[in-house]
């Protein structure tokens, strides 16, 4: 039986390669969070002020929906020569699996976000008027938790007809909370605020779901 | 009376009775693929 | 179906006739508000009740979980779909009531945003349940239904931090209520608690007999194919 250790960072590395070779995800979650920042320019005027208030919102819209597009390939490529099949009769932990997976998510979606950030600061005239380490916090944090659920809901959607339509309306209600905390944050943070509460909430969202996923993924995987 | 009141006294009821209907209707074709399935078996 | 679900019908039809009239006619009309008040001894109940058939789909999907046995299925999905129901009442009542009220239909308020959030998230549970193939439904759906209850305190949390930022209009928050009142809303909602579980009841045998019907079917597509090749 191979070391459970040892499946984790195998299957990251090899989600990464792949991902490297081909740039799909990042690609198209580029350029999706690209055209939200260009239709939202529209909708209101992109002056200091105005963005430092819905700024919050703005980025992290843009980047649940990116997020989605990543989360949605996840599993897809694992399904067509049926390697999800073999895994599961395999010995290896289902955790390994899963952990990998939402790793791999979850630093897809962090370079997104490091690309992109300078981008909304530029179009949108952002300057941070409170601790600007909070955001790195914040953007941390905010993100596991949409990847570390994305991932899970994503390998449930698999069994589903219709499976991308499935992710977003398993995912976005039960994300709400994480979402009004990294928004709140984020805006706190921008107009001169701090955001620990929101902060330690998030940390805990964090504790509690991925706890949950990893007790309950071998379940879903297993579902026959 | 007020006719907020009324509104929504008649909301809840029309909501419900609504739900209602649509079991009765699930229930009105399961009896129908019932009979089917006695009629295939005969 | 036996005895006991006529008896039940008839009660809870009685009770629901005899909370309206306490509702309507007995219960003290408020100072502030009026009638329109009255619109609570609805309101309220079909909280409570919502409440509890979500409870009941939480603790019913754990059962199945570890038990894996199809009747705690069919109440996770029961209690589960009256439960949304029921929500959907409370919804729709509020901004009635908030509408002569507070002069607009819908606040971001705590409770109505936080009611929205619970809502929106069995709503999505039904969804899954729909769409996933048969066999595999009943385990896909306990999981969800466990991480839809884990989230309610982190939607309760933060839409609290959240209001307490951006003070708006409460519903009369702490103060005491009328004895008399409190003595309708609970009649009232013992009325509605009957009526959810006479709806419950219903709804679970026609779930019953709808499984014995899909198996039927498969049975007889298994039995009728050789025949008719033959």
């Amino acid at each position: 039986m191979p070391a459970p250790t040892g499946i984790m960072p195998a299957t990251l590395r090899k989600d990464l390669r792949l991902e490297w070779r081909s740039k799909d995800a990042i690609n198209s979650m580029l350029f999706f969070s690209l055209l939200v920042v260009v239709v939202f320019s529209f909708s209101f005027d992109p002056n200091a002020e105005e963005s430092r208030r819905i700024a919050g919102g703005l980025i992290w819209v843009a980047f649940l929906f990116a997020a989605v597009v990543a989360l949605n390939q996840t599993w897809a490529r694992e399904i067509r020569n049926q390697v999800l099949d073999a895994y599961r009769v395999s010995p290896a932990p289902a955790n390994s699996l899963f952990l990998a997976k939402a790793i791999g998510n979850f630093i897809f979606v962090s370079v997104l976000e490091a690309l992109m950030t300078p981008l909304f600061v530029i179009f949108y005239q952002l300057r941070p008027l409170g601790p600007t380490w909070q955001l790195l916090i914040v953007a941390a944090l905010g993100t596991w938790a949409l990847v570390v659920n994305g991932t899970f809901f994503a390998a449930m959607s698999l069994r589903t007809r219709s499976r991308e339509i499935m992710l977003p309306l398993l995912l976005f209600p039960i994300s709400i909370p994480a979402l009004l905390a990294m928004v709140q944050a984020t805006a706190n943070v921008l107009t001169g605020g701090g955001a620990r509460v929101w902060i330690a909430l998030l940390l805990s969202y964090d504790l509690v779901f991925t706890t949950a996923c990893l007790l309950l993924f071998e379940t879903v995987l297993n579902a026959e | 009376m007020n006719g907020y009141l009324i509104a929504a006294y008649a909301a809840t009821w029309i909501i419900h009775i609504a739900y209602l209907a649509s079991l009765m209707r699930r229930y009105s074709r399961l009896k129908h693929d019932i009979e089917e399935l006695k009629r295939a078996q005969t | 179906m036996n005895k006991a679900f006529p008896i039940l019908g008839i009660l809870t039809a009685l009770l629901l006739s005899y909370a309206l009239y306490q509702a309507l006619d007995v219960a003290p009309t408020e100072q502030t508000m009026g009638d329109v008040q009255r619109i609570f001894y609805y309101h309220v109940p079909s909280a409570w009740t919502a409440f509890i058939l979500f409870t009941v789909n939480f603790v019913a999907s754990l059962v199945y979980l570890f038990r894996r046995n199809p009747a705690s299925d069919i109440v996770a999905l029961v209690s589960a779909e009256v439960g949304v129901v029921f929500c959907t009442i409370v919804l729709v009542t509020g901004p009635i009531w908030a509408r002569p009220v507070w002069g607009i239909w819908w606040t971001w308020d705590m409770r109505l945003t936080s009611t929205l959030v619970l809502w929106l998230i069995y709503i999505s549970y039904l969804v899954l349940r729909r769409f996933s193939s048969s066999g595999e439904t009943p385990i896909l759906a306990a999981t969800l239904a466990i991480f839809g209850a884990l989230c309610v305190p982190f939607v309760y949390f933060s839409i609290w931090f959240f209001r307490t930022q951006h003070p708006q209009p409460v519903i009369g928050g702490g103060g005491s209520i009328d004895p008399r009142m409190l003595h309708v809303l609970l009649i009232n909602w013992l009325a509605f608690s009957c009526f959810a579980l006479l709806i419950c009841w219903s709804r679970y045998r026609l779930e019953e007999l709808q499984r014995e019907v899909e198996q039927a079917h498969a049975l007889e597509s298994l039995t009728q194919s050789p025949r008719s090749s033959r």
